[in-house]
């Protein structure tokens, strides 16, 4: 009897070591599949390049104003402003805003000409996590100009699940 | 129609810059949340806003699900003549909505 009981529980032991294992790997593999699409700081220079088709970027003019902390990423109010005259020979063409963090490289982009007076605009955006945000602007004569913020949020935007 | 906050000055002098602002109530669903039944939320936002003067396009953004829920936006365009300025915003499923304020120049 002892022998038979032995046999009977090896297979369910062993079994179970496999199963336990199986499980472990699946769950491993489950939550790499379910984790949510981020953009890198790799894709948001990706991104620069296209906006600016490989030319060089400085710094300045751009104003990029952001809060350096944030408590809740769901609603950030940001204001670009560009230094430029804004006349028929010297203006502001587009405006991007791109972020590293968020599902997405993209935020804003905001096309205007002389008829706008300043080059300035304000809006209201999402971050998904702490991270650093980049305004390129494209100026009539085609050079660009930037600016960065760095960011810090404490309660994110988008990754969480609604209750 | 979504319902729109618009500023915009009704009288103002030849030349001069003024503030448009406008604030319109959607959702602006990025598509990457998870729903209660563990399915990801359709997108649902608005693509595109432009401003329009006598005809003539001023400003235009376009939009990502980076934008908040409710958007708002301000900026600036010069006061040339009396006329109307019209803000559109296009967007997923369909969405449109349109505002036309009177602007006097004097």
């Amino acid at each position: 009897m002892k022998r038979v009981a032995e046999t009977m529980l090896e297979p369910t032991r062993r079994i179970f070591i496999l199963r336990t294992g199986q499980l472990g790997l699946g769950l491993v593999l489950g939550a790499a599949g379910a984790q949510r699409a981020r953009a890198t700081p790799d894709m948001m220079r990706q991104l620069v390049d296209e906006i600016t088709g490989g030319k060089p970027m400085t710094k300045g003019k751009v104003t990029l104003d952001l809060p350096p902390l944030v408590d809740n990423g769901n609603t950030v109010p940001m204001t670009v402003s560009v230094d430029s005259p804004m006349t028929d020979d010297n203006y502001v063409r587009v405006i991007h805003v791109v972020n590293e963090k968020n599902p997405q490289p993209d935020v804003i982009t905001c096309t205007m000409g002389p008829r706008c007076g300043r080059a300035s605009f304000a809006t209201r955006i999402k971050l998904a996590d702490s991270q650093k945000i980049t305004a390129v602007a494209e100026m009539n004569d085609g050079s660009f100009w930037f600016d960065n913020a760095d960011v810090i949020v404490t309660l994110a935007a988008c990754l969480e699940d609604i209750l | 129609m979504a319902r729109a906050l618009v500023n915009v000055p009704a009288n103002a002098r030849r030349g001069d810059i003024i503030e448009i602002k406008a604030l319109i109530s959607h959702p602006m669903e990025s598509g990457f949340r998870v729903g209660t039944n563990g399915k990801i939320i359709q997108r649902d936002i608005i693509q595109t806003f432009t401003c329009t003067y006598n005809g003539e396009e001023v400003f235009k953004a376009k939009y990502s699900p980076a934008i908040a829920a409710n958007p708002f936006i301000s900026f600036s365009t010069r006061a040339t003549d009396s006329g109307e300025i019209v803000l559109a915003w296009r967007g997923d499923n369909g969405f449109e909505a349109v505002e036309t304020k009177q602007i006097t120049v004097e």
